[in-house]
């Protein structure tokens, strides 16, 4: 083998340089996060597991019923009657979307661009109706 | 030498008429076949053309009539309604004009129907202001150019709508439309809307946004905000423009209408009693 001298030292660098932010956090992934459930409320629209691996595809399977297909049929949960939609469902049991989706969402480093046009609660109602 | 260059010259001559004559012969000889194609596509385009902004969709058709005698009586209530839509959509003021996001506005009769223009006009053309919004038409030219299908028409009820979703904000369907019915969202809108509807949407800085009939107001049983506003009216007549027995159908049997650039052949849904 020619230049095992540098190749070799070279390999070695390079697999250290890829692989530090595995050993620099001490082949930790970090704590993992917790986000807060809405308290009182025991089911969802589809059980933890499945919304956790698919919720965002679930919520583009609404945008695309209510807005394209004109299927804006209720759904329901637990008894409860909500309305298809990010605003109009999900936050109405999920409030705070700091403690709750951005939790996992920035552990994950994902930034969905859902906030961009709806509001959260909080956001609602920051400029409320003034009479 | 010459013998070559004799040969060459006869070639080139037999090739270059060849060349100029092969494509009339194919035209000669596939003429009939081309000609029936013509016959069978001009029939029903021409049956089209003939009827002139009439329709020949089914279903249901949501349509508005807009009774300009009612606004001009009472000018608070074109306010009412555009006041009940901005709040209902959360629809941005911006201060400056050409930032102005507009689903229902307000337009003198110049420029609603400037096809319209006649030298004596009526008290009302000339002081009044005219509603007006997207006219939700039939063959609507801005889903033609639309790249994305961000907006379509709705075969339910054929409401054009918008899916803010997947608007790139090229702004097509803005020079598509002939109603000037579509806005632009040049900044972000939020700071400059004054109180949030926490049911609907705001949208974000880039995308192209109209009037969407109330599409989700309609899913809860409701008129459109503006239809509401006006109460009973009659300035804003809102229905089924394909059902016989319907109000507004009523309204349009009994009373003369207009329409917006009709020549335009958009076929729009929005009616004025002028």
């Amino acid at each position: 083998m020619y230049n095992k001298g540098t190749i070799i030292p070279g390999l070695v660098i390079f697999i250290v340089f890829v692989t530090f932010p595995l050993w620099y956090n001490g082949l930790n992934a970090g704590t993992v996060p917790k986000p807060d459930l809405p308290v009182g409320e025991k089911e969802c629209v589809a059980p933890a597991a499945e919304m956790r691996d698919t919720h965002m595809k679930l919520l583009n399977e609404w945008r695309d019923a209510v807005l394209r297909d004109n299927d804006r049929v209720i759904v329901k949960v637990g008894g409860k009657e909500y309305r298809k939609g990010l605003q109009l469902a999900c936050m109405q049991c999920h409030t705070d979307k700091v403690k709750f989706c951005d939790s996992c969402h920035t552990y994950a480093a994902v930034s969905p661009t859902c906030w961009d046009c709806h509001l959260t609660p909080a956001e609602a109602a920051s400029k409320k109706e003034t009479h | 030498m010459d013998n070559t260059r004799r040969k060459f010259l006869k070639i080139a001559g037999a090739a270059a008429l060849a060349g100029i004559g092969a494509p009339a012969i194919v035209k000669l000889t596939s003429h009939t076949a081309f000609a029936s194609e013509e016959a069978g596509k001009a029939a029903p385009t021409h049956g089209d053309t003939a009827a002139h902004g009439e329709t020949a969709s089914t279903g249901v058709r949501l349509g508005m009539v807009i009774d300009m005698r009612v606004f001009a009586d009472q000018p608070m209530l074109l306010d009412q309604a555009i006041a009940a839509c901005n709040k209902v959509h959360n629809i941005p003021h911006f201060p400056d004009r050409k930032n102005e996001i507009k689903w229902i506005w307000k337009a003198p009769y110049a420029n609603v129907f400037p096809e319209q223009a006649v030298l004596h006009k009526s008290e009302m053309a000339k002081t009044k202001p005219f509603a007006v919004l997207c006219n939700h038409c039939d063959n609507p030219s801005c889903v033609r150019v639309c790249p994305t299908k961000a907006t379509f028409v709705q075969p339910e009820n054929g409401i054009v709508g918008m899916d803010f979703h997947r608007c790139i904000g090229c702004r097509f369907c803005m020079a598509a439309c002939p109603y000037g019915a579509r806005s632009f969202n040049w900044q972000d809108p939020r700071p400059f809307i004054t109180s949030y509807n926490p049911d609907f949407p705001t949208r974000m800085r880039g995308v192209v946004e109209k009037c969407n009939f109330c599409g989700e107001r309609l899913a809860l049983g409701l008129e459109p905000a503006c239809v509401e506003a006006c109460g009973g009216t009659g300035a804003m007549v809102f229905g089924d423009l394909n059902d016989p027995a319907s109000e507004i159908r009523g309204v349009l049997d009994r009373e003369f209408t207009i329409q917006r650039n009709p020549a335009a052949g958009t076929r729009p849904s929005v009616y004025y009693i002028v």
